[in-house]
């Protein structure tokens, strides 16, 4: 067999299947957004509508928050992870990367155990202390499954760092302090912009942790779900479902072109 | 097997012109280099031979009577040693060796018995069930070399054999790998940019600079009479004598050279080694520089030619920097070649 | 390792982290474990949930081993292929392939659901048989595996090792078998860990696809956290626990080895 042929062979399966699951499907997500009385113009009602502004400002928000601090909590142990050797590091790393294969039901019900009716604060506190529910439930859920991706993200730049250029600061004269602010910082500075970015993505997009806590709260993937299920409202949960997908998809793109990182979305 | 290549040349998709048409012939058990600086096309040519590379059409490589320009790659029972080697890490030294035997269906036992001979051949044998992986420099070379030869090539083909060694180690297998490819009686090309391998182990050198083939001859041939300006800088390192040619001599800024009778419009070139130290000398110079190197003196001298002229002195003591000297080129050591055109 | 106030800060932080992170943790595993978690542990320790989560989601958590098993067969026949065609033609055209078919991780599983659901869901057959999940896997897991090869088939030779194969006898299909295959074992194995733990776990996507009667694992976690008491929620929790725990370290291990042999 000819080589040509060998690997038109090799990708035939894969062009196949893209084609008729992926491809396919995109485009007839995109044409069903205009198949509502308002055809194309939905996306202007999105945009007219204020349940819906709401609900993208309140998304973009809360992923915001999320990208934040998950990026200052994982870039502090990662660093710390990173440049130390102790007793019990391995075993801190693994807590750390662990609920990265969590399904984001399974850390909303985390959630509930932290912050629910039967959850640990309630019990141990005086007082009511539920907060699964709410708005900060979320948050820390999202924070849940976000510190893993930064963490290891972080870790893998901090690796990559030449140990000669803090040696080097540190032989002119810079205290340690300096040296993180002028030397480490601004060596993680692109893997720490996709890392963050790949944060927002994830918790713009995550369904079951806002599923299984979210009943009251309007993010977007809760808001498409409901248009789809409840109000079988198909343009737009397709309109709202085009549009979150083009907006983590162009996020993702220019995380990548910054650090060349390769992280699912997921949650 | 006598290789012949008629018309061979390759273009690339966007234009560039690899090698431009080349005829070529190796004889029965003839070893031949190609020689040349990067890019010059002799890893091409090589490729093509091997069958990886399809070139232009008009191109005709034929082993003995039969024509294998267009024979795939795999039926082609060429033996090829890669610049890198690639062994291939998922198996033993036996296994890399067995390999082009066992894709040929070979039964089994005869397969260990060729491998074992081999083995045996390219002393390998202690090493026979190792990693590849845990080979040194000097073994994974000489398992390319017995892997290649184990389907019993009816040529064998070399890409720079010895660059991915030390320097160190290069010089010493050097003579081995001469040694080894004479004790195959194989037909062979080898690829090479360094002139030293090139003169120690071919009977033939082919000369090659951007895409063309410059001169083709023994070593000895190639040394003292290149054809061209560019094999006499490159088999070793001839150094111009600008200066103009008048009334039957070369008049430099250091002096006055004679040359033979009726020569015009020539470059003349000189090796380090025919530069003379000589108080009766006809020229004269200035001494820049002085490198003791074991067996002899490398003098640098300024003011003969417009640059620095570099003599081989063999004596136990060397004038300083700064002295003046006296110097001679008899008339036979002068390589006097037509003005380079291009 | 000196003690000095920074330091203590940042171990402080890495601390407090992975409290965050394990403590609910542990929780679901007691609570699971416990006769009745309201009364507390002193109430005693029990397997009863684990027992009844068998009896009301055995078929879950069979079909999601089926499932991960399936996808995982899927994935290796169109991934392993796929890389190394992507491998021997890096140009423009593999990169837009690759960056296409990688589209599944960052667009939302939930865009993605309705996108299958919007052009299969009208064929009966299709959209109730569990092949219809199966799909949405595949197409999640797929972009780990094909990158998973290709990372360690961009890092060999591949080139001159085809090549010298080639010399020495080997068909086209037999380099692929023998040559290819062989050497990208390091990637193929960490993407095949990374499939099947992705796949157990998968939820985003299963949760619109699914039909009452094909739940999955984690369709069944959601369908538990929201109608059972908490001791059953909790101990099926565990059991996921107690199938994903050992996969995602044996992912991470094989994930590292890819990796180093990669550079």
């Amino acid at each position: 067999m000819a080589n040509r042929t060998f690997i038109g062979l090799c990708l035939l399966p894969l062009a196949v299947f893209s084609l008729a699951f992926l491809a396919l499907p995109l485009v007839r997500l995109v044409m069903a957004s205009s198949e509502g009385t308002e055809g194309w113009g939905i996306y202007l009602q999105i945009l007219q509508t204020p349940r819906y502004l709401q609900t993208l400002l309140q998304t973009v928000l809360v992923s915001l928050a999320v990208s934040v601090v998950a990026l200052a909590i994982s870039t502090t142990a990662g660093l710390f992870l990173a440049r130390n050797r102790f007793p019990g590091r391995g075993a801190l790393l693994s807590v750390l990367t662990l609920p990265l294969a969590f399904p984001g039901v399974v850390v909303g019900f985390l959630i509930i155990l932290l912050g629910g009716r039967q959850g640990l604060f309630n019990t141990l506190l005086p007082g009511h202390v539920v907060f699964a529910y709410s708005l900060l439930g979320l948050f820390l859920g999202y924070l849940y499954f976000s510190i893993p991706r930064v963490l290891l993200t972080v870790m893998a730049a901090t690796e990559k760092l030449d140990p000669a250029l803090e040696e080097a600061a540190r032989t002119l004269g810079a205290s340690p302090y300096r040296v993180v602010f002028d030397v480490i910082l601004p060596g993680l500075a692109p893997s720490l912009v996709a890392a963050g970015a790949i944060a927002f993505a994830t918790a713009m997009g995550a369904f079951g942790t806002a599923f299984t806590l979210a009943t009251d709260i309007d993010v977007l993937p809760m808001v498409i779900y409901t248009e789809f299920t409840l109000s079988a409202n198909i343009a737009m949960a397709a309109a709202l479902s085009v549009l979150l997908g083009l907006a983590t998809w162009v996020l993702l793109l220019l995380a990548r072109s910054f650090a060349g990182a390769t992280v699912a979305a997921g949650g | 097997m006598t290789l012949t290549i008629r018309n061979a040349s390759k273009t690339y998709p966007d234009g560039t012109r690899a090698l431009l048409p080349t005829d070529l012939t190796v004889g029965e058990g003839e070893i031949l280099s190609l020689l040349g600086p990067s890019g010059c096309g002799k890893t091409t040519l090589l490729r093509i031979i091997a069958g990886l590379e399809t070139p232009d059409a008009g191109t005709q490589v034929r082993f003995d009577d039969e024509d294998v320009t267009r024979l795939a790659v795999e039926r082609r029972n060429v033996g090829m040693v890669f610049q890198s080697y690639a062994l291939f890490p998922n198996m033993s030294v036996r296994a890399n060796i067995g390999y082009g035997l066992k894709v040929r269906k070979v039964p089994r036992a005869e397969r260990e018995q060729r491998v074992d001979e081999v083995l045996a051949l390219c002393r390998l044998g202690d090493y026979a069930e190792r990693a590849v992986t845990a080979l040194s420099g000097g073994q994974r070379q000489r398992v390319a070399l017995a892997r290649a030869m184990a389907p019993r090539p009816r040529i064998l083909l070399l890409d720079e054999p010895l660059s991915a060694l030390d320097a160190a180690l290069r010089d010493s297998l050097r003579d081995e790998l001469a040694a080894m490819l004479r004790q195959f009686r194989i037909t062979a090309v080898f690829v090479t940019h360094d002139q030293a391998e090139a003169l120690a182990i071919a009977d033939r050198i082919a000369v090659m600079s951007q895409g063309v083939m410059q001169q083709v001859g023994r070593p000895e041939e190639l040394y003292r009479e290149p054809v061209s300006s560019f094999v006499a800088r490159f088999i070793g390192n001839a150094m111009p004598l600008p200066g103009t040619i008048a009334d039957g001599h070369l008049i430099l800024p250091g002096g006055r050279l004679p040359l033979a009778a009726g020569t015009s419009d020539a470059e003349v070139f000189v090796r380090a080694e025919d530069v003379h130290l000589d108080e009766a000398g006809p020229l004269s110079g200035t001494v820049e520089t002085v490198a003791f190197s074991g067996g002899h003196y490398r003098i640098g001298l300024a003011g003969v030619t417009g640059e620095t002229l570099f003599a081989t002195h063999p004596g136990r003591q060397a004038p300083r920097p700064g002295d003046s000297v006296r110097l001679r080129i008899d008339a036979g050591d002068l390589l006097v070649l037509p003005q380079d055109r291009s | 390792m000196r003690l000095t106030l920074p330091r203590l800060l940042q171990l402080a932080v890495t601390l407090l982290t992975a409290a965050f992170l394990i403590v609910p943790a542990i929780q679901s595993i007691l609570a699971g474990l416990t006769v009745n978690y309201f009364r507390g542990l002193s109430s005693g320790f029990t397997l009863r949930w684990v027992g009844e989560v068998w009896r009301l989601y055995a078929d879950s958590i069979l079909l999601s081993m089926g499932l991960a098993v399936a996808c995982l067969g899927v994935t290796l026949v169109i991934g392993v292929p796929a890389a190394y065609a992507l491998a021997k033609n890096p140009g423009r055209l593999s990169r837009i392939l690759e960056e296409f078919i990688s589209l599944p991780l960052a667009v939302p599983g939930l865009a993605l659901a309705l996108a299958l659901l919007q052009l299969y869901g009208s064929m009966t057959g299709f959209r109730t048989s569990w092949t219809f999940i199966l799909v949405g896997h595949v197409l999640y897991t797929l972009p780990f595996m094909v990158r998973s090869v290709l990372a360690v088939l961009m890092a060999m030779d591949l080139k001159s090792l085809e090549e010298s194969a080639a010399t020495l006898g080997a068909s086209t299909v037999t380099r692929f078998r023998t040559i290819v295959v062989p050497n990208a074992m390091p990637g193929i194995l960490a993407g095949a860990l990374t499939v099947v733990t992705l796949s157990i776990g998968e939820f985003n996507l299963t949760w619109m696809l699914h039909t009452p009667y094909l739940k999955t694992l984690p369709v069944g976690l959601a369908d538990s956290y929201a109608s059972m008491r908490l001791e059953i929620a909790s101990a099926y929790t565990l059991v996921f626990f107690v199938m994903i725990v050992p996969l995602l370290m044996a992912m991470q291990w094989a994930t590292d080895r890819a990796q180093r042999i990669s550079r």
